[in-house]
């Protein structure tokens, strides 16, 4: 099986094809403007298949996964999760991701639960702040906020989930 | 009737104030609530972008350990909410996918078990009649905005909560407390949710827009039911006048009239004090003088 629109079915269990653009979900994507080509077109690049700009696009990592989409779709296409499997796709694919810091961001969050079974707000923010490319300096007043009113508290609680967030995540590679 | 209660991560740090506020609301209101042990965390918004099995795998977990503590699941944060009804929804629906993540997991599925955002369980168990019995200081005065953000409401086949265009269940509570909700059109539109430290600028158009259009309907403040939402709201509006997020159950806290609602204003990034001060809703503290002026 080595159709991309097959593959990405495959994993979203949309049904893709019955897409007429209607451009709904484009009207109503809040992140429309910071992207390039915006849902509709993306659906319509993958009937195409056009896998090289569709997997390297910063779209798919745009998506905020806000259902407004999902919720408007005359044809009941969940296009967050049709977004959700173009970014498996891609980097299974190893294409670079179109918005890396938004890859980092998911990559940061997995790995702190894979340690701690449940987020970790403070290891989370200074590994990306480090690691990211938005300036090293941008937001730093906003964390000590949070500090300071203790919400990104430095000693993780033992939760006793630890152990087994580890193994659902070796278990789901 | 039995509850069991999954916090999530939020409730324990940057939503503070909500899992105070909860707990307090729901200890008065004489619930009896048991906390999830040993809970993890539902995957937010990274694991269901990132691998398929373990977005479902993860909230799968919650719900094996709701389905042995027995009772309804509520769920206060909106995220967390959405994650496990959607996982519920896959593993109630879809066979092949329910025996690969029991395996996985290492759970039997049960159907049947309830899972409820923290505003269901208010305005359905409880009541707005027993909740309006309950104000001890009316929130005359204030206006706001409920404000439900995207995971609450959508999609509307999974959640399963209020109208997913026009909800009412937030703004029938907020009113019972006294509080004058203002109609608009941005309750359901998205905040940018986990874009906020990859995408600030996408995260500062949406919420300044946010803001602004509360302001025009005559808001002074925002109530939103999701820790997110909240972050968002608070960190990233730019422009003055610079309005405070409320969590709903901080103002059914502050209208019942609980002590402890005083020590959840310092949470928050934009503080609410001044607004409640100038509505008689908050006593200013005389302020603790550790040098005196002519002390040099």
């Amino acid at each position: 099986m080595n159709n991309l629109l097959d593959q990405v079915k495959q994993i979203s269990e949309q049904p893709i094809e019955q897409c007429y653009h209607c451009h709904k979900c484009t009207a109503g994507c809040p992140v429309v403007s910071a992207m390039r080509y915006g849902p509709d077109r993306l659906l319509r690049m993958l009937a195409l298949e056009q896998e090289e700009p569709l997997l390297s696009s910063r779209d798919i990592w745009l998506c905020a996964g806000c259902y407004s989409c999902a919720a408007r779709c005359p044809n009941d296409i969940d296009l967050a999760a049709v977004m959700d499997a173009l970014r498996q796709i891609a980097m299974a694919q190893g294409y670079p991701a179109g918005e890396p810091d938004a890859l980092l961001f998911h990559r940061l969050f997995l790995r702190v639960l894979s340690v701690f079974g449940r987020s970790h707000e403070a290891a989370m923010l200074g590994l990306f702040k480090v690691l990211s490319h938005v300036p090293l300096m941008n937001d730093v007043g906003a964390g000590i906020g949070l500090f300071l009113r203790g919400k990104v508290p430095i000693i993780p609680k033992r939760s006793g989930a630890a152990a087994d967030v580890r193994q659902i995540m070796q278990r789901s590679k | 009737m039995n509850y069991c209660l999954y916090p999530g991560c939020s409730l324990h740090s940057t939503g503070l104030e909500y899992g105070l506020s909860s707990r307090a609301v729901l200890k008065h209101l004489e619930f009896e609530i048991n906390e999830l042990e040993a809970w993890n965390c539902c995957g937010a918004s990274s694991a269901h972008a990132l691998s398929h099995t373990l977005g479902l795998a993860l909230p799968a977990r919650v719900i094996a350990l709701a389905q042995s503590a027995g009772g309804d699941l509520i769920v206060p944060c909106a995220a967390c909410f959405n994650r496990l009804k959607g996982a519920d929804h896959t593993l109630r629906t879809d066979q092949a996918q329910r025996i690969q993540i029991q395996s996985l997991v290492g759970f039997e599925y049960r159907e049947g078990l309830s899972i409820r955002p923290l505003l269901a369980v208010l305005y359905e168990d409880y009541g707005l009649q027993k909740i309006t019995a309950q104000v001890k200081i009316p929130l005359n005065g204030l206006r706001v905005v409920a404000y439900y953000g995207c995971l609450l409401l959508r999609p509307p086949e999974i959640t399963r909560f209020d109208d997913p265009d026009h909800p009412q269940v937030m703004a029938a509570l907020l009113t019972a407390l006294g509080a004058e909700v203002q109609p608009w059109s941005y309750a359901t539109e998205c905040c940018g949710a986990g874009l906020s430290l990859s995408r600030a600028d996408i995260v500062q158009k949406l919420v300044g827009r946010l803001a602004e259009r509360a302001c025009e309907a005559g808001a002074e403040a925002l109530v939103t039911a999701c820790p997110l939402c909240q972050v968002n709201l608070e960190m990233r509006q730019t422009c003055a006048p610079k309005l405070p997020a409320f969590y709903f159950t901080e103002l059914l806290g502050l209208a019942f009239d609980l002590p402890q609602a005083e020590s959840w204003w310092p949470k928050h990034l934009i503080d609410p004090r001044p607004l409640l001060s100038s509505l008689g809703l908050y006593r200013i503290p005389e302020p603790v003088q550790y040098f005196q002026p002519d002390m040099f």
